[in-house]
């Protein structure tokens, strides 16, 4: 009981200390205002992260490097050398990671074939990701699509790439082209399914029922609810079909029915180096390590700016 | 449900049937010179080769092979390899390569669910400690990185470090140690990322937190409930997974040189051996709309808040 008084007493305000405030017409009309960007808050998110911001420098300095690398450099990537004491030679002054059973430079060869197998890379993200999203927006919309877009999924799903790549190098020499047909061709509608599905979510979640029951306009929706979303999720499924995409044409060049010999991609330089590393390891060294840390970057990034892009992981 | 059944059947067997006769025109396309290896070429003369191919029935019409080929698939006969392995019967090479892939497959499908979940489970234990972190490097290692690259320097280094076999020789036993667990590889880290990723969202859910505040033991919670929700997203797969460990590891197979199934397709395709490509081809879409038919009855069965019918 006694305790009780004394909370009571402790409640009422020492009029010392606090007075009342006197109103204020324009302050009782103010409404509370959040100074929230959704892309500000990502990308502080996002780099938040020193070992996200180093990889970010990192693969920025490799694909810089590997641009501007063959415009400077004067040495042939493809110079055969005709003396046998230019082959196989081990890292020198000369040739800083040595050079290969041909007498080709290695390290010129490397930066050749990070800027062609990024390329070709970007290439297959870029269309994988694009048309998958416009496929799976229609098909997220429109539910009368489910039935022939499933039976599309299986049908291509099903066909194994080989059968496309090595009928495409029949038609048409073996290219970067056949290569990107052939891997392009089921990767969209692997995409399609997942935006099918995540736009569907959005669409049907609470808030934007709420939004729409609160007589929010389609354009507002669209832009202010959904569109970021997609644009998060296209960022982290490029990132993350650049590895895969990377991946593939090394496995493709390993089967035998990649690129010919002669194009310097990652893939060829690494199977290539493969096949002498008995006699030769220094001449794996330098591509892999390259090809490595290409994958490993984009799967981080990728994986990283999914977390960022999460609104429900800003702080 | 019965009606739920045939209907999916109906539907899987349109997708087979769509699979395998697109395979089977496009295998048409190829170049009737691709049937037979360049030294071959240079030896025989136009006659003999289109003597050949005419006795082999490649002359025909594709809708007549066609035909063929299905009749003589309900009699059992599946036809003879064209150039990867010249007239074995193709019902005797699989026979013979898919046991092999099968026992390779299997106890390494074994092994990446043992231990796939228990690195899950170590992760989600010690949550943002060394033990995720530990689990986190190895899954951004399995799967960032080109399988090729690390599976070649397993084989290269670990092989010798722990004085292993590198080729598979089927009469030593220890030479099956390093392929098992090259095949583990990519499913332990599948396992223990998902497992993780589910176990993580079902413990922020209301249900935990209300069963924790009720006085229930952790691991009671854990084992009751937290598991068995997050391993049902994954059961889904298991079907799926166990038939087609007979399609094997073109890389790992190739580079222990094990004589299973793993780079049969993508030989018979670079050496256009249409008949077996077919066959295979038929095979892996069986196999695969089964599996998934299984994978969602056996979600039925696991999981009792889902029906099946036929909106589903």
């Amino acid at each position: 009981m006694e305790n009780m008084q004394n909370t009571k007493s402790s409640r009422t305000l020492n009029p010392l200390k606090f007075r009342a405030a006197v109103f204020d017409n324009m302050l009782s009309e103010d409404t509370g205002y959040s100074n929230y960007s959704y892309w500000r808050s990502t990308i502080r998110t996002f780099f938040k992260n020193k070992a996200v911001l180093a990889l970010v420098i990192l693969i920025s300095l490799i694909i810089i490097m590997s641009f501007v690398y063959p415009l400077v450099s004067p040495v042939d990537p493809n110079k055969v050398s005709l003396f046998p004491l230019e082959w196989n030679n081990r890292p020198n002054s000369e040739h800083w990671f040595g050079t290969d059973t041909l007498g080709r430079d290695i390290w010129t060869r490397a930066w050749y074939g990070v800027r062609n197998s990024f390329l070709l890379a970007l290439c297959i993200a870029i269309s994988d990701v694009g048309i998958g999203m416009i496929v799976g927006a229609i098909w997220g919309y429109n539910k009368k699509l489910d039935p022939i877009m499933i039976e599309i999924y299986n049908v291509i799903t099903n066909i194994p790439s080989t059968v496309y790549l090595v009928l495409l190098a029949y038609i048409m020499n073996t290219s970067y082209l056949t290569l990107f047909i052939s891997m392009a061709s089921r990767g969209w509608i692997v995409e399609a399914r997942f935006f099918r599905n995540r736009i569907l979510s959005i669409r049907d979640s609470e808030y934007n029922v709420a939004s729409r029951c609160l007589g929010t306009p389609m354009r507002r929706i669209a832009t202010k609810n959904i569109i970021p979303h997609i644009i998060s999720l296209i960022i982290m499924e490029a990132a993350l079909c650049i590895p895969y995409s990377i991946g593939s044409e090394v496995f493709l060049g390993f089967v035998g029915v990649g690129l010919p010999v002669d194009a310097i991609t990652l893939g060829n330089i690494v199977n290539q180096g493969r096949a002498s590393f008995t006699l030769h390891p220094y001449q794996m060294l330098l591509p892999t390590i390259i090809l490595c840390i290409i994958t490993v970057a984009f799967y981080v990034i990728g994986n990283k700016f999914a977390d960022a892009s999460d609104p429900r992981n800003h702080v | 449900m019965g009606k739920y059944i045939l209907k999916r059947t109906l539907n899987s067997l349109i997708t087979v049937v769509i699979v395998f006769v697109s395979v089977f025109m496009l295998l048409r396309l190829m170049p009737l010179s691709g049937y037979f290896p360049q030294e071959m070429l240079k030896e025989t003369d136009e006659a003999t080769r289109m003597s050949y191919l005419r006795n082999q029935g490649l002359l025909d019409h594709p809708v007549v092979q066609l035909g063929r080929f299905v009749a003589n698939l309900f009699q059992g006969d599946l036809g003879r390899s064209l150039t990867v392995y010249p007239k074995v019967p193709i019902s005797t090479l699989l026979a013979e390569k898919i046991p092999i892939t099968a026992a390779f497959g299997f106890s390494s499908m074994l092994l990446g669910i043992v231990l796939g979940l228990s690195l899950g489970l170590l992760m989600v234990r010690f949550k943002d400690r060394w033990g995720d972190r530990l689990g986190t490097g190895y899954i951004l290692i399995v799967r960032a990185i080109p399988n090729l690259i690390y599976l070649f320097f397993i084989q290269v280094w670990v092989s010798l470090w722990l004085d292993l076999p590198m080729v598979f020789d089927k009469d030593i036993p220890s030479s099956w140690i390093l392929p098992v667990i090259c095949l583990a590889l990519g499913s332990i880290a599948w396992y223990a990322l998902w497992l993780r990723r589910f176990m993580v969202d079902e413990e922020n859910r209301d249900y935990v937190k209300f069963a924790l505040v009720k006085g229930l033991p952790k691991k009671q919670v854990w084992k009751r409930h937290v598991f068995k929700n997050a391993i049902i997203p994954l059961v889904i797969y298991l079907p799926s997974d166990l038939l087609f460990i007979i399609s094997g590891s073109l890389v790992i197979e190739s580079l222990y040189s094990i004589p299973g199934t793993g780079g049969l397709l993508t030989t018979a395709i670079k050496s256009q051996d249409n008949n077996l490509v077919q066959v295979i081809v038929l095979m892996y879409a069986i196999l695969s709309v089964i599996g998934v038919f299984l994978g969602d009855l056996l979600v039925a069965a696991v999981d009792p808040r889902i029906k099946l019918t036929e909106e589903a």
